[in-house]
């Protein structure tokens, strides 16, 4: 926790730090607004049929663009999120490690045993099976 | 710098609770007879409630906490568990949703509420409050060939979504200001600084939240979508476990971190209060389907039980946790007669029932009688309580305008005890009854009749 | 559990009993269950009585149901005097009643029903008189209203029973609406429910005023007379004695129980209890004085001319009740109580053989067209005989000396007391010649029914006569503890209620005694003469009468027309603001145009409410964020004011 805080009255502090970043964010909106703003102002405009329809590599498109993708890319992509945080939440109980000691140890252990146990459960309901 | 060994003791239940819902989970993968999950859950479920009052204490830092104020809610939740699963074991065989993770996922949510009233810090109550709306989404949708229940189901989703962010929005201010989530350390932070604009409006952030979750006036709109869309049994869990679950943190958010603010919270609350009871029993009074009709009933109870909150007074507060108790009995037991029809979800259903069901008409009589607040059932005296503790607080007026709230509400109650009693009958009611369920409404049935003659056993 | 509390529960037991099994199991046996729960009910109150009688008083809690400061509710008894009689005028007549009624309701489809109701009613009436607190005579005196408007609408496909069943039940309310502000008045003023607690700190009430509307009312009387409007309700004072000859549309025993001797002695039962509080409110004691002989007076009068052998009966209930108020309101708690408990005998027993005439005639009610009973039915003519010769006051009887002490007492009350002694006094002449009136055409004479009618003429079963002997005794003997001083008795009755209710101190000597005494029998036999010269030697004699004097007669038929006149004040103005205001809700009857009014008013506003829950998801979104921000916008312009 940054010491500094703690001395200012609560309630005045004014994030500073952060400026910068505010900042940056401006000028990101700002060129990509401008960018446009300045494109649409000198290009020119010769719309027809074929150049209005959507870009798909250059082949005509095909069938309703509206697509109802499979359940399992979902069910896939949860997985995957769920196990990749378990790995990011791994790296800094490794890096402190040594200074909290066995009850860290045993609170990350409950922790995987928990995702373990959902794993267990997405293999039997099937959820790795593609069909 | 090693952080000490926590002390576990005082988080056992809810320990319990979470490893049993986890074990439930695998157990599903094993057993073909899901009788026995909820036999299991309703196992976990006594073993919590027994060893409940010896957990009090304060671990994890002073993050979470049992005193008596939580433990008396958690009495509540767990009721409203046992009783669920009881009124559900046939119910959702016949509606086709009997999935094991169905009670794995009623204790989760009561995991969730458990925390939810032990928490002593902000961070905690949020992933309390979470893991009892997770659950309960889900729930709410698990008629999965229904499209009312996935309707309900992503209705709530994203309306809790939304309430969710707007609590994490207020306690981030509060962290701002505070530079800590623990809700005592705010307070006496707060009192420091005096009142501010942020403070108001980060109050009124987090306010919102709860005030969705209760289900109160303007917030309450998802309710009745729910409610109705939802399986009766869920239906009958969500109107009583989260609804006291969102008191319980009201009361321990407002009472304590918003302390030197309170004069405008009460100010708030009681705006909020007399609409939802305007909204709850005006509206019901044109529906014709029963579970809407008290999906808007509850919405009216909220507003009664938030004039508790409003009193200010330790017996306000106290009576406020009498009513969730008995409300617990009367509303679950009006959903297990709902249960027990083949068709009961309309109010036309009800014409005629006294002639060939005599006994089931009775027993929904006992709990509309008592849902109105009529002697000498429970509910009589948890209005009567409720109403005392606020006179003695001082409202008066407001008192008064929710006793003619309970006027009409009578109106719609009754209605369903016309329809049964002075109404032709249409055709036979078939009823579907099982051991549970009957055990259900003789548990609910009792305790209304008990309390409402010996309510010397829950006052005081 | 003591014995106290058998007493009211037994009855409620049996309701329990019959409600639940009657239907199936029971059935035409369901009498046995609620003889045999007032059977024992008796038993106690005797044996309770006696113990009353040697000075035992019992006042207890039973049971505390909420206790919030103090603010109790509770069931609880209290046992004095008063309540020893009461317990037995009640259990005697409600299980000579319930006997009777296996022979009258024989065979109604309704059999396990009815004995259901009389138990109920028969608990709340003990749960009446036993209460130790307000909250309790309040809870017994609804739910005896309750009863009471379950039996007389007990034939409820019949319409003029339904609708007599409603009109007492809303006659009712505007008494008990009095009734319930002196409740909570009391409770205001002095922060307790309980008898002992109101009556030791009434006193501090004295001189209080408080003001309505601008004027200075004082306290006590304007609570005495809220008390005494549930009194005018229940007990069919005037105004609102319109309900009980209507009453008469129920089955017959009802009448005689709770139309006559019991649920209807309520309101003074009342207003005795309360006699600490209205013996200090001169203005009250002077209204209950002159409502009742009032309504003594006016009731004799239109029980004259009626026909129909229940409704002069039920006139004449009125009358009585009258007489009671009348000797409360001089003080003479005890006598009006000594008179409710004569009245409840002879009373009970012209009703239950006016049932019994009606069994034999087939539900014929009109006296003109019965006569010459006397030899079909030898012990119902004996029977009905003797309470008339007892409510006419002839000396020797039960009702001679009820109303003689009542007369005598009001005699020696000042101004007021001696103009309702002169009231009274007429009422008796009139009393006298409307009961033998009946005696007279429906007994003596030649029959005037059909032929039909009168080849069925039978005496009725034993189970309906043997109650009716044993009234006739109790109509005859039921007087005899209080024989007064000046007649070489001891007046034992009034010192038996003098702790509770107080004896006023008369200093008139015999002579004076002997004087009221005398005048009262002279209009006892005077108007039983005239009524003998009217109906039996000269029957031409009240056709000429009622010609000549057409218009009085007409009024005194139409019964001074106050049904009427409440029509056209009340009913007709209410029933033209329904009809004009809330136009199409109602179909032009008063009740439902309240009924349904108000909710179809809310209905409306609800059905435009609930477009507001359209279903939609994104209005969902946007109400809650609308909330949000109002609050948001309120609370700030709120703190920055």
């Amino acid at each position: 926790m940054n010491p500094q805080i703690d001395k200012m009255t609560p309630g005045s502090y004014i994030p500073t730090d952060y400026l910068p970043v505010l900042i940056f964010m401006m000028i990101a909106v700002a060129f990509g607004a401008g960018t446009l703003l300045v494109g649409s102002l000198f290009r020119l405009r010769r719309p027809y049929k074929e150049k209005l329809t959507p870009y798909e590599s250059g082949n005509p498109p095909v069938g309703e663009p509206r697509y109802r993708f499979s359940i399992k890319f979902y069910i896939i992509a949860m997985l995957f999120v769920i196990f990749d945080v378990e790995a990011v939440f791994l790296y800094p109980w490794a890096v402190v490690y040594n200074k909290i000691g066995l009850y860290a140890l045993i609170e990350m252990m409950l922790f995987i045993v928990i995702l373990l146990v959902g794993y267990a459960y997405a293999w039997k309901k099937e959820a790795f099976k593609w069909d | 710098m090693n952080i000490p060994f926590p002390d576990l003791r005082p988080v056992t239940p809810e320990i319990i609770m979470t490893l049993s819902a986890t074990a439930l989970l695998i157990l599903e993968l094993i057993f073909k007879n899901k009788g026995v999950l909820a036999f299991i859950g309703i196992l976990a479920a006594a073993a919590v409630m027994y060893i409940m009052p010896a957990s009090m204490g304060e671990t994890f830092g002073g993050m979470f906490i049992s005193d008596s104020y939580s433990i008396f809610f958690k009495f509540i939740f767990i009721i409203n568990l046992i009783l669920t699963i009881l009124i559900s074991l046939r119910y959702i065989q016949r509606q086709k949703a009997e999935y094991g993770e169905y009670y794995s996922l009623l204790l989760f949510a009561t995991a969730g509420m458990m925390l939810m009233a032990s928490a002593k810090d902000l961070i905690i109550l949020y992933l309390g409050l979470e893991l009892m709306a997770l659950s309960t989404y889900i729930l709410a949708g698990i008629k999965r060939h229904d499209v009312k229940s996935n309707e309900a189901a992503i209705k709530y989703f994203l309306l809790g979504g939304f309430s969710s962010a707007l609590l994490l929005y207020g306690i981030s201010l509060l962290y701002g200001m505070t530079t800590t989530t623990d809700i005592y350390k705010i307070a006496e932070h707060l009192k420091a600084t005096g009142v501010t604009t942020t403070l108001l409006l980060s109050m009124i952030l987090i306010a919102v939240a709860f005030l969705f979750k209760i289900a109160a006036a303007p917030f309450h709109m998802w309710a009745p979508d729910v409610y109705e869309g939802a399986p009766t049994s869920i239906t009958a869990f969500m109107s009583v476990g989260p609804k006291a679950a969102g008191f319980a943190v009201i009361g321990r958010v407002f009472y304590t971190a918003f302390q030197n603010i309170q004069t405008d919270w009460t100010t708030i609350l009681i705006g909020i209060a007399i609409l939802t009871m305007a909204v709850g029993n005006i509206l019901a009074i044109v529906q014709t389907n029963i579970k809407r009709m008290l999906a808007y009933s509850s919405i009216a109870h909220a507003g009664y039980i938030l004039l508790g909150i409003i009193a200010g007074t330790t017996e306000g507060l106290n009576a406020m946790m009498t009513y969730l108790f008995i409300y617990a009995f009367m509303n679950i037991g009006a959903f297990a007669i709902v249960i027990i029809l083949d068709r009961g979800e309309e109010l036309s259903d009800y014409e005629g029932l006294a002639k060939n069901r005599p006994l089931v008409a009775a027993l929904m009589l006992v709990f509309m009688f008592s849902l109105t607040g009529i002697p000498p059932t429970a509910g009589f005296i948890a209005k009567f309580n409720l109403f005392t503790a606020v006179i003695k607080a001082g409202y008066t007026w407001l008192v008064i305008i929710a006793v003619m709230f309970s006027a009409i509400s009578a109106y719609y109650y009754l209605r369903v005890v016309m329809n049964m009693y002075m109404k032709e009958m249409k055709q036979e009611a078939a009823i579907h009854l099982s051991p549970s369920l009957s055990l259900a409404i003789l548990i609910t049935v009792l305790m209304v009749l008990i309390i409402g003659i010996m309510p010397s056993m829950v006052i005081g | 559990m003591d014995k106290y509390l058998l007493i009211p529960l037994l009855p409620l037991i049996a309701f329990t009993i019959n409600i639940v099994f009657g239907k199936g199991i029971i059935k035409e046996k369901a009498h046995w269950v609620s003889i045999l729960a007032v059977l024992g009910s008796f038993v106690i109150s005797a044996s309770t009585f006696t113990e009353v009688l040697n000075g035992k008083i019992i006042n207890y809690d039973v049971y505390n149901w909420i206790v919030s400061g103090n603010f109790r509710v509770t069931i609880g008894f209290l046992i004095d005097q008063l309540t020893a009689i009461m317990l037995i005028v009640v259990t005697s007549v409600s299980l000579l009643v319930h006997i009777y009624s296996v022979g009258y309701m024989h065979g109604d489809k309704g059999y396990y029903r009815f004995f259901a109701y009389l138990s109920l009613f028969t608990f709340s009436m003990l749960m009446l008189v036993m209460g130790n607190n307000l909250l309790q005579l309040y809870f017994g005196w609804e739910a005896v209203g309750l009863c009471s408007y379950f039996l007389i609408g007990f034939w409820y496909e019949k319409k003029s029973a339904a609708d007599a069943g409603k009109k007492a039940f809303i006659v009712n309310r505007f008494g008990d609406f009095g009734f319930g502000l002196g409740v909570i008045m009391i409770f205001l003023m002095l922060g307790t429910v309980h008898y002992s607690d109101i009556f030791s700190k009434v006193g501090t009430l004295t001189g209080q005023t408080i003001n309505i509307l601008g004027y200075n009312v004082d306290l006590i009387t304007l609570i005495a007379l809220l008390l005494f409007c549930g009194a005018v309700g229940k007990s069919a004072q005037i105004p609102l004695h319109v309900w009980l000859p209507d009453a008469m549309e129920g089955p017959t025993p009802v009448s005689a129980l709770i139309h006559a001797a019991t649920m209807v002695t309520a309101g003074v039962f009342m207003v005795a209890r309360f006699n600490p509080l209205f013996s200090l409110s001169e203005v009250a004691m002077n209204v209950v004085a002159l409502t009742g002989a009032i309504t003594s007076l006016f009731a004799a009068t239109i029980a004259l001319v009626q026909n129909d052998i229940k409704r002069i009966v039920a006139y004449s209930t009125v009358s009585q009740l009258g007489y009671m108020f009348l000797a409360c309101g001089v003080g003479a708690y005890g006598a009006g109580i000594f008179h409710l408990y004569t009245h409840a005998y002879f009373k009970a027993l012209l009703f239950l053989g006016a049932g019994s005439v009606m069994h034999a005639m087939a539900g014929e009610l009109d006296v003109q067209k019965m006569g010459g009973l006397k030899k079909h039915m030898p012990i119902t003519y004996i029977t009905f005989l003797i309470a008339s010769l007892s409510i006419a006051g002839i000396p020797g009887l039960a009702g001679f000396f009820s109303k003689d002490e009542i007369l005598w007492l009001a005699y020696n009350h000042g101004m007021v007391g001696k103009i309702v002694w002169a009231m009274g006094t007429v009422v008796a002449a009139l009393t006298a010649f409307y009961s033998f009136r009946i005696i007279f055409l429906a007994f003596h004479g030649k029959f005037r029914g059909t032929h039909e009618q009168e080849h069925h003429l039978h005496e009725s079963p034993k189970v309906m006569t043997i109650p009716l002997i044993i009234l006739a005794i109790g109509a005859i003997s039921a007087g005899w503890f209080g024989i007064p001083a000046a007649l070489g008795g001891s007046n034992a009755i009034a010192h038996f209620f003098e702790p509770v209710l107080g004896h006023p101190h008369v200093t008139a000597g015999h002579e004076e005694e002997f004087m009221v005494m005398g005048i009262s029998i002279a209009a006892a036999i005077g108007g039983i003469f005239i009524s003998w010269i009217f109906y039996s030697l000269k029957p031409e004699m009240p056709k000429n009468l009622a010609k000549k004097f057409k218009r009085i007669y007409i009024t005194l038929w139409n019964k001074y027309y106050v049904d009427e006149l409440y029509d056209f004040i009340i009913v007709r103005p209410m029933k033209w603001l329904a009809n004009s205001i809330l136009v199409a809700v109602t179909d032009g009857k008063i009740i439902e145009g309240i009924v349904n009014g108000v909710p179809q008013a809310i209905r409306n506003f609800s059905e435009r409410l609930r477009k507001l829950q359209t279903g939609q998801l994104q209005h969902y979104g946007l109400g809650m964020a609308l909330g949000l921000f109002v609050i948001l916008a309120l609370v700030l312009i709120a703190a920055g004011r």
